[in-house]
């Protein structure tokens, strides 16, 4: 393996002394996510394969070309798992991609996000040098914390080689109940069970029907349901419905109008615009089918103290993600500096001076 | 251990004075060597030095001026919370400013729906738990220090705590950090959203030791307190019998709220201090704690039971009750005073190791009590690998202070041997700085200069902490050569 590290290596310091962009790729499953990707395709999917797994240290170790499906079977083999239930968006998402896309699923709300849960990375930077940050221990605060922010960063830091992934157990049980509620009653109930000691695990509500899925043990469950109320969804249903939501194939995503997604604090009352809405993570995501125009939407989510993603869409004029305060966007630009200085990996995926 | 006394330069200190009496009140400046000296250590007494000046601020205006004005005279800026630091994270610069945020600790909203508190830098991380307990929620990291530590200063060193196995660490329960950068500007790094849009610098500034920002005021998140909590005290004949059934309670699917064990210098040495009822014949003692509904710890504390009876525990105990559940842990939260005790002074280590490694690493520094004539008891965060061997030694002893140093140096680097880190949760500070010349090669280093770089510039903000440079660690190099092979060969020897 350590031949492809190095072919990977050489071909970025190639890209770099004649300053031709990169593209860091693995299955393409999330080419439709970011601005428009450019250069020429460096293929990930070599670097394959788990390098360590210690179930009772709750650590495993994988290379950035393993198919997240066969990453997840392997946990699964072992009673753990990805608790941010990251979408694949395709059969060829590899883990690589899913860290660097930095997207979390339903259970995010309640376990974290893909950051909470990176360990540690290997990567190769803008020179081509292999670095190692983080490590496969839980508690680390030696030196910044370099790996985490590789989550989210879509590949314009620098090429996740390796990532070590806390990995905690399967929850002992799962529910899913239905309630029928009007979206300001669930945002308000949502917010109100957050403040209960009660095993919430993920939730959506759309056109009326809220789902909310409880997992832990058993006894907590039953507890649960009894405080909550609604209807049990049969565990077949609940767990195609979750997946659904997910994966973005539910019904709300099939459209075809620009999908929006707004990260806003929890309590945020319904948004007042134009389209349909989805609403997970007990409120503090909105997901948005609507073809109102980007400031309109940009500015209801800044309004609530978040911020608005273009998320899927033909036409991405608009920019995909909201613009940086300047103070912040200069540090962007010193970092990607410091880690990329000829700019080659991914350039302008995340931002134009990016 | 590293008493560097610079030479003060009083023109200097007579022109920063003036600038920063231009921005705060005139008893907001201290300079006078009677008001500067209870800033000149932090938890770990063993390094001072004296700030030439110390600028109390009372809100985030006046950080950005002073910091401002310490970049235009080109002055360093070391940021202290509360002091409670163990690894000289907020020790002094002789020819800089000690910016005290003690002064900031207003609780500036909480918000009981949202879950959320927003608090400036000082606020102690207790405080927040408190303000928040009439709704039923608290703030989740508790590091032993909470009664005393700042929310900033836990920011600085992404602090962690007994719980944070289930709960996580700082990192995990912080949604926003608002910061002053060295050139005076306000950053807001993550929101009071889940996420933020482009990089997640929210990750990369906490536990950056007050070398990136100064943060101005952070927004935590609330959770709900559990119903109720148990902890069963489990008493093994070997240690790594102990360490051992600590994993098979992972293995068996549950994380438990809190999983600490003690070896039997330790138990001793707290129960003659809080008389919790410790089994002083065991050779480790394991705290495992379940937390949530009344039904879901039952359920937990059976599994659990199970697990540990299985695993060789020779003797248990559930608590029956909360006071009984506090005495349990009192030991465990008292560890390092009552170690305190059996010596003029004592050296925390934190180290993080993979846990299946614990034996191996509890002989090593049994080899090691024995070759430099220091006792070492353990605590150990059995649930993360979290170790913090307790060396005694009298400070007013050199050859005691030499070899306590170089016994810390050694177990250090063999938590690097076994794939661990020198620090879990205290932070590297001034002390750890050699060890991390080992723990990472050269061109990571470089990485973490680098990303100073990108916040500051001029390395301006806590110099000389946390990243060792270049110089150092050939220096450090030059002092451990191993079989004739000297470390970063590819330096330069001057």
């Amino acid at each position: 393996m350590q031949e492809v590290v190095k072919r990977y290596a050489d071909r970025i310091r190639a890209a770099a002394a004649e300053k031709k962009p990169l593209r860091l790729r693995g299955g393409g499953t999330k080419d439709f996510y970011g601005e428009a990707p450019r250069g020429e395709i460096l293929d990930t999917r070599d670097y394959s394969g788990i390098v360590a797994y210690e179930p009772t240290e709750l650590v495993i170790t994988v290379r950035c070309g393993t198919p997240l499906a066969e990453l997840e079977a392997v946990l699964r083999a072992q009673g753990q798992t990805l608790a941010f239930e990251p979408p694949h968006f395709g059969s060829g998402a590899t883990v690589g991609g899913m860290v660097a896309a930095g997207l979390s699923g339903p259970r995010r709300q309640a376990a974290g996000a893909v950051r909470d849960f990176v360990l540690g990375v290997r990567m190769l930077d803008g020179r081509g040098d292999d670095l190692s940050f983080g490590g496969q221990v839980m508690k680390n605060v030696a030196g910044y914390d370099v790996s985490r922010p590789l989550a989210g960063s879509l590949g314009t830091l620098g090429l996740i080689l390796e990532v070590s992934l806390k990995v905690p157990p399967l929850p002992f049980a799962e529910a899913t109940l239905k309630l029928e509620l009007p979206q300001d009653k669930a945002i308000e109930m949502l917010n109100h069970w957050g403040g209960q000691p009660l095993p919430l695990s993920a939730c959506a509500w759309a056109e009326g029907e809220l789902f909310l899925r409880l997992s832990g043990a058993a006894s907590a469950l039953r507890a649960a349901r009894a405080a909550i109320g609604g209807e049990s969804v049969a565990a077949e249903d609940a767990s195609s419905y979750w997946r659904a939501v997910r994966e973005q194939t539910h019904s709300f995503f099939q459209g075809g109008r620009p999908l929006w997604r707004l990260s806003v604090p929890s309590r945020t009352l319904p948004l007042e615009l134009p389209g349909e809405q989805l609403v997970e993570w007990g409120g503090a995501l909105r997901w948005l089918a609507s073809n109102a125009d980007a400031r309109t939407i940009r500015e209801a989510a800044a309004q609530a103290g978040g911020h608005a993603t273009l998320f899927r869409a033909e036409d991405k004029s608009a920019g995909v993600f909201t613009p940086l305060a300047p103070a912040l966007a200069k540090i962007h630009r010193n970092l990607k500096h410091a880690f990329d200085p000829a700019r080659v990996f991914n350039p302008g995926r995340m931002y134009p001076d990016l | 251990m590293n008493e560097s006394f610079r030479l003060l330069d009083p023109v200097r200190q007579a022109a920063v004075v003036k600038t920063l009496r231009a921005i705060l009140p005139a008893d907001a400046v201290l300079f006078e060597q009677e008001d500067t000296k209870p800033y000149e250590c932090d938890g770990l007494s063993a390094y001072r030095e004296l700030p030439m000046v110390v600028a109390l601020p009372e809100n985030e205006e006046q950080v950005a001026r002073i910091l401002r004005a310490c970049r235009l005279l080109q002055v360093p800026v070391v940021a202290r919370g509360a002091g409670t630091g163990l690894s000289g994270g907020a020790l002094p610069h002789g020819k800089g400013v000690l910016l005290s945020l003690a002064k900031m600790k207003s609780i500036l909203a909480l918000d009981p729906v949202a879950r959320s508190a927003r608090v400036q830098p000082g606020v102690r991380n207790l405080a927040i738990s408190e303000a928040a307990a009439p709704y039923g929620l608290y703030y989740a990291p508790d590091p032993s220090s909470q009664i005393a530590c700042s929310i900033g200063g836990n920011v600085a060193e992404n602090a962690g705590g007994v719980h944070c196995l289930k709960y996580g660490l700082t990192l995990h329960n912080v949604l926003r950090v608002r910061a002053c950068t060295i050139e005076g500007e306000v950053v807001e790094f993550g929101n009071e959203a889940l996420d933020a849009p482009g990089l997640d610098l929210l990750a990369l500034v906490m536990g950056s030791e007050g070398m990136l920002a100064v943060a101005t005021e952070i927004t935590v998140k609330l959770v709900p307190k559990p119903e109720t909590a148990r902890v069963i005290l489990a008493a093994f004949d070997d240690v790594e019998k102990a360490g051992n059934a600590a994993a098979a309670v992972i293995a068996a699917g549950i994380i438990p709220a809190g999983l600490e064990m003690m070896d039997q210098p330790a138990t001793r040495a707290v129960e003659e201090y809080v008389h919790a009822g410790y089994d002083l014949g065991a050779a480790a003692l394991l705290l495992c704690e379940s937390d949530g509904t009344a039904e879901e710890v039952e359920e937990e504390i059976e599994k659990m039971t199970a697990v540990l009876k299985r695993s060789g525990a020779y003797d248990f105990r559930i608590s029956q009750s909360e006071a009984e559940r506090l005495k349990f842990w009192s030991g465990r939260k008292a560890a390092f005073p009552a170690v305190g005790r059996l010596s003029p002074d004592y050296y925390c280590m934190d180290g993080t190791i993979p846990r299946k490694r614990l034996g191996e690493v509890l002989r090593f520094i049994a080899a090691l009590e024995a070759k430099y004539g220091l006792r070492c008891p353990n605590v150990f965060h059995a649930g993360d690998g979290n170790l913090h061997p307790l060396i005694l030694f009298d400070a007013n002893d050199p050859d005691q202070l030499r070899r306590t140093e170089e016994f810390a140096g050694e177990v250090l680097e063999k938590c690097i041997e076994v794939g661990g880190t020198v620090t879990g949760e205290h932070g590297v500070g001034i002390e750890k700085i050699n060890q991390m010349c080992v723990q990472f090669k050269p061109g990571e280093l470089a990485m973490f200069r680098a990303v100073k770089r990108a916040f500051d510039e001029d390395g301006l903000l806590n110099p000389e902490k946390n990243i060792p440079s270049l110089h150092r660690c050939a220096e450090f190099g030059r002092m451990r050569v191993k079989g004739g092979q000297l470390p970063h060969p590819e330096l330069p020897r001057f």
